[in-house]
C-alpha cells in the first residue's frame, strides 16, 4: 500500500513537472494542477496511512488519523485552486496582450486566433 | 560611556563641515579640529590608567543570544593608534584650512578601528583550521596596509588631495591592517607557518616599494611608494615574532607616522608653491623656502635612518631582530642581507627627495615663484618634525611610556629587556646603517644611469594594468554568465529551477536508508483501482477517492467540489487558448525535459516511501484532546482550521480574497478573440443552454443551498464546514450561469460578489477583533450550550460565526473567479445572445 501511494505520488510530479517545463501556458497550467495535486497527496500521507477512523470525536474507538495534515491540506486545495485560477487569468491576459500562448511571450508563429 | 565618545566625536566631526561651511572656511575647520580636539582629549585624559598597565573596556550588548556584543576595549596599542589617528588627523585638520583651495570641498576623512577580544594562543593554533584562518586574516590584512602584491592600490590612492594622503598613509587607513596583525600578534604568531608567510610577504613588500619608490619622478609617488615599504618593514618586524621584534614594529609605527606625514606635508607645500610634483622639473627650492626645505630634510633623514633621528632607533632595532630571526636555519644570513638592501635603497630616495627637489638645477617650466606657505600650514609640519628629533634624540624621555604601554599590550606578556639608547657600540646593526647610509648616498649618483635600466627593463610592468585587465576579464564572465543564466525565458528558469530542487533533494537523500523500519498495509481494492484509474487522468476524482479510503472525510468534500471548479475553470481556458500544443520542442530537450520529471518523480516518491515507512511522531494529540472541551466540536479537522489555527485560516482566506481580485483586475476589459470551432474543426453546438440541463438544474439550486447550509452548520462536529458549505454553494450557483446563462443568472442573483469577499474577510476578522472586549488574545474562541424548548440542546460557539466569514469568502471568490472568466465570453463573441 505504502509502495503504490509513493509511487502515485511520484507518477504526478513526474507528470506535473513534465508539463511545467513546456513552453505553451495551458500545459504549464495542468502541469502546475497535477504538481499541486501530488503535494497535496504528499502532504496528506505524512499524517501516515494506517489509522481508518476519521478524526471525529465520539465516533469509533479512539484511534484516531493525524487531524492535522488534514487541516493544512484542506486550506491548500482551496488556495490551490485560487492560485489556478490566477495563472490561467494571466496567461489569458498574456494571450490579450501579446496575441501568444507561449510562457516567454513570442510571437505566435500561427498568429492571433489560431 | 567616554570610549565610545572617542569613536562618535570624529563621527560627528565628519558631519558638521557641512553644516558650518557657510560660517566661512576657518569655522569649518575649528568644528572639525574642535571634535577631533575633544576626542584627543578624552583619550589623554585616560591615557594615565592605559600608562599604569590597565585596560578599559566599555561593553554594550547587541546581541546577546549570539554574544555578540559593541564592545571597545583601549590598551596600550589602542591607546597608540588612537593618539596617532587623533593627534595627526587634528593637525591635517589645520593644514588642509590652508592646502584646500576655496573651490575644493571642505570635509575630513574620519576613522575608528575595532578591537578584537583575544583567545588563547595555543588552543588557536592546535585548531585544524588555523591556517585557514591565518591565511584569511593576513589576507585582510595585507590588502589593507598594502602589502605584496596588493600593494598597487596605494599609489593610486594619490589622486586624494594631500592633506588626505596624509592622513591616509601615515596614520590610519594603511596602519589598519597593521594594526590587525599587532592586535592579533599574541594569538596568531609564533608559528612557523606565521613566519614565512608574514615575514616573507613582509620582505617582497619593503624591497619592492623601496625599489619603486626611487624611481618614481612623483614626489607623492615617491612617498606613497616609501609607504609601501616603511609597511613591508613593519610586517616583517611582527612576522619574525619575538616580543622585541613587536617592539620595533610599535616603535616604527609611531616613527613613520610622524615622518611621513610631515613628509607628505611637505610635498604638499611644494605642490601648492610650484604647481608641480614632478622631481625632473623641482630643483633649487632651497633659494625660495629654506624653513620648509629644512623641515623636509629632518623628516627625510629621519625616514632614511639618519642617526639622532627616530627613525635611526626603529631601524637599528630592525636590523638587529633580522640578525636573530629564527626558522631560516643555513639561510639566516639572507634577511640581514635583504634588510641592508632595503634600508639602502631607502637612503637612496630619501636624498633623491631632498636634493631633486631643494638643490641641484631648477626649477624648469614653474609658471610662479615658489615662496614659503602660510604661517600655520608649517605649524603641524614643524610638530612632527620637532617630534621626530625629540624621539630621535631624547628617546627615553620622550616616547618610552607610550612605546611601553603599547608594545606590552601587543605582545600580550611582559616584554624582555630593551635599550632605547642611540649608542650601543660598534654591533653588527650599526654595520648594515653605515653600510646602507654610504651605499643608498652612491646609489642615488649612479641614479641616471639606474632610470635609463629601469625604463629599459621595465616599460609594461604595470600592475594596476594587470588588475584592471583582471576585472575587466572577470566583469565579461560574469556578463557572459548573467546571460547564460537569464536569457528572458521562463521555461529556462523553470528548468533551472526543478534541476536545482533535484540536486538538492537527491543531495540530502543520498546515502540514508531509504525503507525504514515500519511494516506495510496491504493493498486493498480501492486503491489499487485508484492506481489504475490515474492512468485514465481522472487524477482529482481519485485523489478524492484517496482521501477517503484513508479517513478524510473533510478532504474527500473538499476535493470533489474543488474538482468540480476547477473543471469549469480549465474548460473555458481552453475555450480561449491553443487547443493544441504546437510540437516544437526538439528530441534533446524532451529527453531532458523528461530526465528532469523522471529524476523529480523518482526523489518525491522516495521521499513518500521513506516517510511512510517510518514511525509516526505527531504533534496532534493535543488537538485531539482539547478538541471538545477547549474549542466545543467534535470534528478535529475543523476545529483545527477555525479555532486552534483560526489566524493561520484567515490569513488563508484573504489569500483567496486577493487572488480573486487580482483575477477580477486582469480580466477587467480584456477581449479575447474566441475561437468559433473546437480544435478539431468541428463547430460548437447550436444549443447553447440545453434545455434538460436548465430545467433539471433549478430545482437542484435550493436543495443544493440547503444541503450547503446543512454541511456549514454541522461542520463543527461532523466532516464539513465553512470551505467545504461555500464550494457547494459556489457549484450549485455556477451550475446555473452554465446552465441558463451569465446574463440570465446575474439578472436573478443580483449579488456584488467583491462586496461578498470583502464581507467574508471582514466577519472573520471582527470575529477575532471581538475577543478583545473581553479581554483575550486576537481570535479567542468561545462556545456555550442552550437549551431550547422542543429542539432540545444547541450549541452556539463563536468559531461558527468565524466560519461563517470563512463560507462567504469562499462563495464571493469563486463566483468572482468563474463569473469573470465566463462573462469572458460574452464580451468576446459577436454572436453572443442579449436577451
Amino acid at each position: 500500500m505504502e509502495l503504490l501511494v509513493a509511487i502515485m505520488i511520484g507518477l504526478l510530479t513526474a507528470c506535473g513537472i513534465y508539463l511545467l517545463l513546456r513552453a505553451r501556458t495551458f500545459p504549464v497550467i495542468m502541469g502546475l494542477t497535477l504538481l499541486s495535486y501530488a503535494v497535496n497527496l504528499f502532504l496528506f500521507v505524512m499524517g501516515r496511512l494506517g489509522q481508518t477512523q476519521p478524526a471525529v470525536i465520539g465516533v469509533g474507538d479512539g484511534q484516531y488519523t493525524d487531524p492535522l495534515p488534514q487541516a493544512l491540506v484542506l486550506t491548500a486545495i482551496v488556495i490551490g485552486f485560487a492560485m489556478t485560477a490566477f495563472v490561467v487569468s494571466l496567461a489569458l491576459r498574456a494571450r490579450g496582450e501579446l496575441h501568444s500562448d507561449h510562457v516567454d511571450g513570442n510571437a505566435d508563429p500561427r498568429g492571433p486566433g489560431a | 560611556m567616554t570610549l565610545s565618545l572617542i569613536i562618535f566625536l570624529p563621527l560627528l566631526g565628519a558631519l558638521l563641515p557641512p553644516l558650518f561651511i557657510r560660517l566661512g572656511r576657518t569655522a569649518c575647520a575649528w568644528s572639525a579640529g574642535l571634535l577631533a580636539g575633544t576626542a584627543l582629549a578624552i583619550l589623554l585624559y585616560h591615557s594615565p590608567a592605559v600608562f599604569a598597565g590597565e585596560t578599559l573596556v566599555f561593553t554594550q550588548p547587541w546581541l546577546p543570544a549570539l554574544g555578540l556584543n559593541f564592545a571597545l576595549r583601549l590598551d596600550g596599542l589602542g591607546l597608540l593608534f588612537a593618539l596617532l589617528i587623533l593627534g595627526i588627523g587634528l593637525l591635517i585638520i589645520l593644514y588642509a584650512r590652508y592646502y584646500l583651495s576655496e573651490h575644493d570641498p571642505m570635509g575630513i576623512v574620519g576613522g575608528y578601528e575595532l578591537s578584537v577580544v583575544l583567545a588563547s594562543a595555543e588552543r588557536i593554533q592546535a585548531h585544524a583550521l588555523y591556517p585557514v584562518t591565518l591565511v584569511l586574516i593576513l589576507l585582510g590584512a595585507f590588502t589593507k596596509s598594502a602589502q605584496f602584491p596588493f600593494h598597487f592600490w596605494l599609489p593610486h590612492a594619490m589622486a586624494a588631495p594631500t592633506p588626505v594622503s596624509a592622513y591616509l598613509h601615515s596614520a590610519t587607513m594603511v596602519k589598519a591592517g597593521v594594526f590587525l596583525l599587532a592586535r592579533l600578534f599574541p594569538a596568531l604568531s609564533g608559528t612557523e607557518l606565521w613566519f614565512f608567510l608574514v615575514t616573507g610577504t613582509g620582505t617582497a613588500t619593503v624591497l619592492l616599494g623601496a625599489y619603486h619608490a626611487l624611481f618614481k619622478h612623483d614626489l607623492k609617488g615617491l612617498l606613497a611608494y616609501s609607504t609601501v615599504s616603511h609597511l613591508g618593514l613593519i610586517t616583517l618586524l611582527f612576522g619574525i615574532g619575538t616580543p622585541l621584534a613587536a617592539v620595533a614594529g610599535v616603535f616604527h609605527i609611531i616613527n613613520h607616522a610622524t615622518f611621513k606625514a610631515s613628509l607628505f606635508m611637505a610635498a604638499g607645500i611644494i605642490d601648492h608653491e610650484t604647481g608641480t610634483r614632478d622631481m625632473r622639473r623641482l630643483g633649487g627650492l632651497w633659494r625660495y623656502m629654506p624653513h620648509t626645505a629644512t623641515l623636509a630634510m629632518v623628516a627625510a633623514a629621519s625616514m632614511a635612518g639618519v642617526p639622532l633621528f627616530n627613525g635611526f632607533l626603529s631601524k637599528e632595532m630592525f636590523f638587529a631582530e633580522t640578525l636573530h630571526a629564527g626558522w631560516m636555519g643555513e639561510w639566516s644570513w639572507l634577511l640581514p642581507l635583504l634588510a641592508t638592501l632595503a634600508a639602502l635603497l631607502s637612503v637612496a630616495y630619501s636624498v633623491r627627495f631632498i636634493h631633486d627637489v631643494f638643490f641641484g638645477t631648477g626649477p624648469k617650466d614653474i609658471t610662479r615663484t615658489p615662496h614659503e606657505p602660510p604661517r600655520y600650514m608649517k605649524v603641524p609640519v614643524e610638530v612632527l618634525v620637532a617630534l621626530c628629533l625629540l624621539v630621535g634624540m631624547l628617546p627615553a624621555w620622550t616616547v618610552a611610556p607610550l612605546l611601553t604601554a603599547a608594545a606590552t599590550s601587543t605582545v600580550g606578556a611582559e616584554l624582555p629587556y630593551y635599550s632605547l639608547a642611540i649608542w650601543h657600540g660598534f654591533t653588527l646593526p650599526l654595520l648594515m646603517s653605515l653600510i646602507a647610509l654610504v651605499g643608498g648616498v652612491i646609489l642615488y649618483l649612479l641614479r641616471f644611469r639606474l632610470f635609463a635600466l629601469h625604463d629599459r627593463i621595465f616599460p609594461i610592468c604595470d600592475a594596476k594594468a594587470w588588475f584592471e585587465c583582471g576585472l575587466a576579464r572577470t566583469v565579461d564572465a560574469s556578463h557572459w554568465l548573467t546571460a547564460w543564466l537569464e536569457n528572458g525565458s521562463l521555461q529556462r528558469y523553470a528548468m533551472l529551477l526543478v534541476a536545482s530542487m533535484l540536486v538538492v533533494i537527491g543531495t540530502s537523500l543520498w546515502g540514508l536508508p531509504l525503507t525504514g523500519p515500519v511494516p506495510m498495509d496491504a493493498v486493498d481494492g480501492v486503491t489499487l483501482s485508484g492506481a489504475l484509474v490515474l492512468a485514465l487522468s481522472v487524477v482529482g476524482l481519485v485523489v478524492s477517492v484517496a482521501f477517503v479510503r484513508f479517513s478524510a472525510p473533510d478532504l474527500a468534500l473538499t476535493q470533489l467540489s474543488v474538482e468540480m471548479v476547477t473543471i469549469l475553470l480549465l474548460m473555458l481556458a481552453l475555450y480561449f487558448l491553443p487547443q493544441h500544443s504546437p510540437a516544437e520542442s526538439s528530441a534533446a530537450r524532451r529527453w531532458r525535459d523528461g530526465l528532469l520529471a523522471g529524476g523529480a518523480g523518482l526523489s518525491v516518491a522516495a521521499l513518500a516511501w521513506g516517510v511512510l515507512t517510518r514511525p509516526l511522531e505527531t504533534i496532534s494529540g493535543y488537538f485531539l484532546e482539547q478538541s471538545v472541551p477547549g474549542g466545543g466540536g467534535s470534528n478535529v479537522v475543523n476545529v483545527i482550521l477555525v479555532d486552534f489555527r483560526g489566524f493561520d485560516t484567515l490569513g488563508e482566506i484573504t489569500v483567496l480574497a486577493i487572488a480573486a481580485f487580482g483575477i477580477y483586475a486582469l480580466l477587467r476589459g480584456l477581449r479575447l478573440p474566441s475561437p468559433s470551432a473546437d480544435g478539431e474543426g468541428r463547430p460548437w453546438a447550436e444549443d447553447r443552454h440545453p434545455l434538460i440541463l436548465s430545467a433539471v438544474s433549478r430545482p437542484l439550486l435550493p436543495l443544493a443551498l440547503v444541503v450547503s447550509l446543512y454541511i456549514l452548520l454541522r461542520g463543527h462536529n461532523l466532516p464539513g464546514g465553512g470551505f467545504i458549505a461555500g464550494l457547494v454553494t459556489a457549484v450549485a450557483l455556477i451550475l446555473q450561469y452554465v446552465a441558463s446563462g451569465v446574463v440570465w443568472t446575474r439578472e436573478r442573483l443580483p449579488f456584488d460578489y467583491i462586496k461578498l469577499t470583502a464581507s467574508g474577510v471582514l466577519i472573520a476578522t471582527l470575529t477575532g477583533v471581538a475577543s478583545w472586549w473581553f479581554a483575550h488574545p486576537f481570535l479567542t474562541s468561545t462556545f456555550e450550550y442552550i437549551h431550547l424548548p422542543l429542539l432540545g440542546k444547541f450549541e452556539l460557539a463563536s468559531a461558527m460565526v468565524f466560519d461563517v466569514g470563512v463560507y462567504l469568502t469562499v462563495v464571493g471568490s469563486t463566483l468572482l473567479i468563474l463569473a469573470n472568466l465566463g462573462k469572458l465570453t460574452l464580451v468576446s463573441q459577436p454572436h453572443e445572445e442579449t436577451e
